[in-house]
């Protein structure tokens, strides 16, 4: 089952580190993780996936709460909660046609366009891991010459009554 | 403000702490540490080998229940204390280490005797600091003591560096500290109470499996109470080895790999189960999905995340063992419930107990461990304080020395670190000076720390070193006879050293003793002398420990003695 994690911890040195080991000790998976500042500087959110069954997901959540740096843990739903990633292709151009049908496709799925030069083009895309996985598969046939993900960023959607 | 240097703001936070005693090696990266514990009141025991004085802590605090203190230094006198750390963490002892790093300018830079023990003890210490200026010591020691001691105890530690021990500041020391992610007492919920009473009363065959959290949290007389009221069998893991008296006519001793028939027999047969302060640990509960079968499970603890950890939980009580037995027992109380012992379980109970008291077979052996120990349970004083090695000579204590007084048996059982039971049976002294304390030992074992002999003798913590010598390192012999077509290799010690001279070369007194009668004597000898004794018992190198449950199968599989 893959699940995502979203965990808030203190914003200091070492903590990141502390949470992937005991990933390693305890032999579970991370799938991607993503880490930054939050509208508190003292606290960090870390967003996790992983693939887990449901008793592995409870005791991943139960042992990352078990840390102290740990402030907050909670597993997010899909269907309650907004998740994106950022991914940025580098693809390959082997003729002038393929800048067009490159910027067409990028444009059918929202993606921004960077550095278009003679033999290569970056595009950006923010989406759910499915629709990166589609644009992925369209735009193989160009060749990826690289790619960087971020890892999955989440949050939970509001419930209508926050204060 | 006056100003003070790192290092004394460490010795006041620690004797604010109430810390009288610490047990250490100097060496460059700590010398300004050591340097104030020599203007302080605070007693230093100096150790042959770093490893030793983190046992020594982690004896001191099982005994004291406040965390033992321990300093090494950077480098090579950090790296030496990571098994006692581990040891200390895997049996949820309180422990405080405080190691000296390389100056702040120089970590990083693989300076001389570096080495970078905050990342190697990571997975093994409750939390660590490194304080990188004076000011922040006080809050750190005030903060590490308190997480140390509190909730599912364990080791933290301090990684000091050098410039931070000298520098001098306007140093505050805090009264209180609050650390926002940490919540170390979790009230058990009174429903879940009432849902795990309700459980217990209506089981036909129901058992109490008693582990180390009610040693730690000190919940003997609870646990006695909801036992005799229902009058319900306990058994208890290793750990949790005379948390419940082993003379109780309702005991029926440890459950595991080297438990008790009785208790490993009647484990099996129970069809509900009150868990107190165990985590279900392989070498207890033998195969997770084999125990968990037609088995309801009732789970206390202090720690949330072993809910669920090894075992399926029915119901489960997170909060203080000690606690929440406490208001068990007030509900059975005001539900009147007090049962006699003559349900059709309780006679099935008595009658397996008798059986396998009268009929499991005892090694031929003149010197077998069953007489030894039998012996020494007749001659040692029941307030004894007892602590064990790893190895065979630990799994016979297990089967063959009764604890009597709740709460005096301390093993490595989580560990399993060989070495452990000599230097911690020195820091159990230092924290009970007026009881005996006695190391239950192998010789394979006992050679691993045997040096803490000088500081038994030196530094006048007198415990006695009950020597079960096989010349053998007899578990790992045992395991390649049984498992390994007796093909022995790397376990013959050759009778080297002898351990009466090993004894006298450290001025400690060294006895052999070679007849039960013998024992007995050197026993009582070394409990009316006033320093280190050890008694070198020539044992049979070809005695096995039964029962055996081996590695992969379940209680059900018991190999008994034939």
């Amino acid at each position: 089952m893959w699940s995502i994690i979203s965990v808030l911890v203190e914003n200091k040195p070492g903590v990141l580190f502390k949470i992937t080991n005991l990933f390693r000790s305890r032999n579970y998976n991370i799938d991607s993780i993503s880490v930054g500042i939050t509208e508190n500087p003292e606290v960090s959110r870390m967003t996790i996936t992983t693939e887990a069954d449901e008793k592995q997901l409870n005791q991943i959540v139960k042992q990352l709460d078990k840390l102290i740096d740990t402030l907050e843990v909670k597993v997010l739903e899909e269907k309650k909660s907004i998740y994106r990633e950022l991914v940025m292709m580098k693809l390959k151009v082997s003729k002038p046609t393929d800048i067009k049908e490159i910027t067409d496709l990028a444009n059918a799925f929202k993606c921004d366009v960077h550095d278009v030069r003679k033999s290569s083009i970056i595009i950006e895309i923010t989406a759910t891991p499915d629709r990166i996985n589609a644009l992925e598969d369209l735009v193989k046939g160009y060749g990826i010459l690289e790619m960087a993900r971020t890892g999955i960023c989440a949050l939970a959607r509001g419930h209508g009554n926050e204060d | 403000m006056e100003k003070i240097s790192g290092a004394r703001s460490l010795m006041i936070a620690l004797e604010k702490e109430g810390v009288e005693i610490a047990f250490g090696l100097p060496g460059g990266a700590n010398l300004p540490i050591y340097d104030e514990l020599y203007k302080s009141n605070i007693r230093h025991v100096l150790v042959r080998h770093e490893q030793s004085a983190s046992h020594m802590a982690d004896g001191f605090g099982r005994v004291s229940r406040r965390p033992g203190v321990c300093f090494a230094t950077s480098g090579p006198g950090a790296t030496n204390i990571v098994t006692g750390i581990a040891t200390a963490q895997a049996d949820s002892a309180p422990m405080v280490a405080i190691t000296g790093q390389v100056p702040s300018k120089m970590i990083g830079r693989d300076a001389f005797q570096e080495s970078d023990i905050i990342g190697i003890t990571n997975p093994i210490v409750k939390y660590a600091f490194q304080p990188m200026s004076p000011t922040e010591i006080p809050e750190v020691v005030k903060k590490a003591f308190y997480i140390a001691a509190t909730g599912r105890p364990g080791p933290v530690l301090i990684d000091i560096p050098k410039d931070v021990q000298q520098n001098e500041a306007e140093i505050h020391f805090p009264s209180e500290v609050k650390i926002r992610g940490y919540h170390p007492w979790v009230d058990p919920d009174i429903t879940a109470i009432e849902r795990a009473t309700e459980m217990l009363l209506s089981a036909e065959r129901p058992i109490i499996l008693a582990g180390g959290g009610v040693i730690i949290s000190s919940a003997f007389a609870e646990l006695q109470s909801i036992a005799e009221l229902l009058m319900i069998p306990v058994v208890t893991t290793f750990k949790g080895k005379g948390s419940f008296p082993e003379n109780h006519p309702l005991s029926l001793g440890p459950i595991g790999m080297h438990g008790h028939a009785e208790a490993n027999k009647m484990m099996t047969e129970a069809d509900c189960v009150l868990a107190c302060g165990s985590r279900f640990s392989d070498r207890s509960v033998g195969t997770f999905e084999e125990f968990e079968k037609n088995l309801k499970i009732i789970h206390m603890d202090v720690d949330p995340a072993e809910i669920g950890k090894n075992q399926t939980t029915n119901v489960a009580v997170v909060g203080d063992v000690k606690t929440s037995l406490r208001i068990m027992v007030k509900m059975l109380i005001q539900k009147a419930i007090k049962r006699n012992g003559e349900s059709a379980w309780q006679k099935r109970v008595q009658e397996t107990k008798e059986y396998y008291r009268e009929n499991l077979k005892i090694h031929p052996h003149p010197l077998a461990a069953s007489k030894v120990l039998k012996k020494l349970r007749e001659v040692l004083p029941a307030q004894s304080i007892v602590t064990t090695e790893v190895g065979q000579h630990q799994m016979w204590a297990s089967l063959f020395f009764d604890v009597i007084h709740p709460g005096t048996f301390f093993s490595s059982t989580g560990l399993g670190t060989m070495g452990w039971g000599f230097p911690a049976a020195i820091g159990a002294k230092a924290a009970k000076p007026d009881v005996p304390v006695l190391d239950i030992a192998g010789e394979g074992s006992f050679n691993m720390t045997e040096n803490s002999l000088a500081v038994s003798v030196l530094e006048d913590l007198p415990v006695i070193v009950l020597l079960l010598n096989n010349f053998t390192l007899g578990m790992v012999a045992q395991w390649q006879r049984t498992f390994y077509d007796r093909r022995m290799i790397g376990v013959d010690l050759k009778n080297c050293p002898d351990y009466v001279k090993v004894a006298e070369a450290y001025g400690a007194q060294g006895i052999r003793a070679t007849t039960i009668d013998e024992i007995g004597k050197a026993v009582q000898t070394a409990l009316k002398s006033n320093v280190a004794t050890v008694i070198d018992i020539p044992i049979d190198p070809q005695e096995d420990v039964l029962p055996f449950v081996a590695p992969g199968t379940s209680l059900k599989d018991m190999i008994l003695p034939s």
